[in-house]
């Protein structure tokens, strides 16, 4: 009775373990069925480097560069607020900030972490937007700068919560060798510290950005959407996931654009699935 | 006159005091051991002499603390200086996750302004030199520190002293992870850096204390027991307690 029991549990938590898996390949095997589809009026590369996204034009242009420059243009820009911000913070409550400081700072990035993206493009709609306007007198302050500071947000806590753990995992000896050489707190840091917990970070800063890939809801409201080719950083522009959002609803099921949409899921989920695997090589080769 | 003196020397960690009124005298050139059982204050003892139990929150000195006759217990002392000058070897060997190199030149990459290639390489060559490691690895200087063996590293963790210059070498129990023919290896380093170095060790074990240093301190209970030269303090302990702990009656 007792290995029939344990035969029973073992199976099950086998279904759970392979579940999750199956999930993954039956998602990938529909997108990749509904998303080919769109290859037999396209040619890949035409997708993929096309300059126009007119699905509903007569006949429909279905090229999804300016999509993909969207995307990299206000991922980029997210990178490049929120990498440093976020590894300094990270910094300052693993090897600086004093106890009661650390546990406040903590919780408020957990708390950023809990606002909802919603939220997060309402606030960035009604106050960064018009600032942007105001600061580089454009006609529009929804631009593709607009949706990186909004992202840059959106990326901190995961870049924060997983650097400031590779920093805590960095061997307590070598600060004391470091310091007992004569080196300052800052030298410490800067020397041993941080390029002993780099895979580490470099994982926080692949893990944040694949958040910021994926994000769809604050970009569609603050980016201004239009699928053009961005000039500027400046210019507004749209994304991969907001085009996918905005249209799926009005897309005819079967027609050109239904199918053109999910070969845009492929391609995100190709974006994503690079970025997160990068952010495992890191992870692994900490250990 | 004595490179290290300990005047009345006390020390808490809050409320448990782990120094109680301890005078001692270290001698230039000479390798003083320091031996108790595991909780008696020995390593405390030791990293007061550079300072380092200032990282651990709640610690309080008073007393007296005289390196080359300046206390080192005055709220100005220049720690950095001191760290230089007070150079120490912990258990488990410590080199940086960088190349041999780097490690070498860590310390003169933080204190010196803008030091020439050349002279860094010398640096080097001298430092992996008196630790006898520089045949071993002249070919691999640009290789992680992190692939060397045990021993290696406690050797480089001792050549990267060297290479800032150090006068006073703390070894906190610097042979507890190495076989016994590395551990023999060290301490005959240990006797030739003496001649230039003030060499302070504490250690678990009594055998390597009678057999590297020229004096010795017991300490037991925060408490320094006894404070002798070697040779005495193991054939003929003047203190009860001493010579219980050296016949191994307890420890």
């Amino acid at each position: 009775m007792r290995k029939f029991k344990e035969f029973v549990i073992e199976k099950l938590i086998l279904i759970c373990g392979i579940a999750s898996i199956f999930f993954v390949i039956l998602i990938f095997l529909f997108l990749l069925k509904e998303g080919l589809s769109v290859f037999g009026t396209v040619s890949p590369f035409n997708f993929l480097f096309g300059k126009s996204w007119y699905p509903i034009s007569e006949p429909p242009q279905l090229g999804i560069l300016p999509l993909i420059l969207g995307s990299l243009l206000v991922t980029l820009g997210a990178a490049i607020i929120s990498i440093p911000i976020g590894v300094g913070c990270a910094v300052y409550i693993a090897e600086v900030a004093p106890g009661r400081i650390k546990e406040i700072l903590k919780s408020g990035i957990e708390l950023l972490a809990a606002i909802p993206s919603v939220v997060l493009g309402f606030i960035g709609m009604v106050t960064l937007v018009p600032l942007v306007k105001n600061i580089f007198h454009l006609p529009t302050g929804l631009t593709a700068l607009s949706g990186s500071i909004m992202l840059a947000f959106m990326a901190m806590p995961t870049i924060v919560s997983i650097a400031e753990d590779a920093l805590y995992s960095v061997p307590k000896t070598y600060k004391e060798g470091a310091l007992a050489l004569g080196a300052t707190h800052w030298q410490t840091i800067w020397r041993v510290i941080l390029p002993a917990a780099s895979s580490g970070i470099l994982a926080a800063i692949m893990l944040g950005i694949g958040r910021v890939i994926g994000e769809t809801m604050a970009v569609m409201m603050i980016t201004g959407n239009a699928a053009v080719m961005p000039n500027s950083i400046l210019a507004p522009v749209r994304t991969l996931t907001a085009t996918i959002a905005a249209e799926m609803g009005e897309a005819v099921v079967g027609s050109e654009h239904y199918f053109a949409l999910f070969a845009v899921g492929i391609v995100l989920f190709v974006i994503s699935f690079i970025v997160n695997v990068t952010a495992d090589l890191f992870l692994h080769k900490k250990q | 006159m004595g490179k290290i003196i300990t005047k009345n020397l006390n020390l808490w960690y809050g409320d448990f005091r782990a120094l109680k009124n301890v005078n001692s005298v270290f001698n230039a050139n000479k390798i003083t051991a320091i031996i108790g059982p595991s909780g008696c204050g020995k390593s405390t003892l030791l990293r007061v002499f550079n300072r380092m139990n200032d990282l651990i929150e709640g610690v309080k000195m008073d007393g007296e603390v005289l390196v080359e006759g300046k206390n080192i217990l005055n709220p100005g002392t220049d720690l950095v200086s001191l760290r230089k000058k007070v150079g120490m070897v912990f258990q488990r060997p410590n080199p940086f996750p960088l190349s041999i190199y780097e490690n070498v030149i860590f310390g003169e990459k933080i204190h010196g302004d803008s030091v020439k290639k050349d002279k860094l390489h010398n640096i080097v060559e001298e430092s992996l030199k008196s630790v006898l490691l520089w045949d071993e690895l002249k070919n691999r200087l640009n290789e992680s520190a992190m692939r060397l063996s045990l021993e290696q590293k406690q050797r480089l963790c001792i050549a990267r002293l060297i290479a800032v210059k150090s006068d006073v070498l703390l070894m906190d129990e610097p042979c507890s992870t190495l076989d016994p023919q590395s551990t023999s290896r060290i301490e005959e380093l240990m006797r030739e850096l003496k001649n230039s170095y003030t060499i302070i060790i504490v250690t678990h074990n009594m055998q390597q204390a009678a057999r590297v240093s020229d004096d010795t301190g017991f300490m037991l209970l925060g408490e320094l027991v006894e404070f002798r030269n070697t040779h005495e303090i193991f054939t003929a302990p003047r203190d009860k307690r001493t010579e219980d702990y050296i016949t191994g009656r307890y420890g």
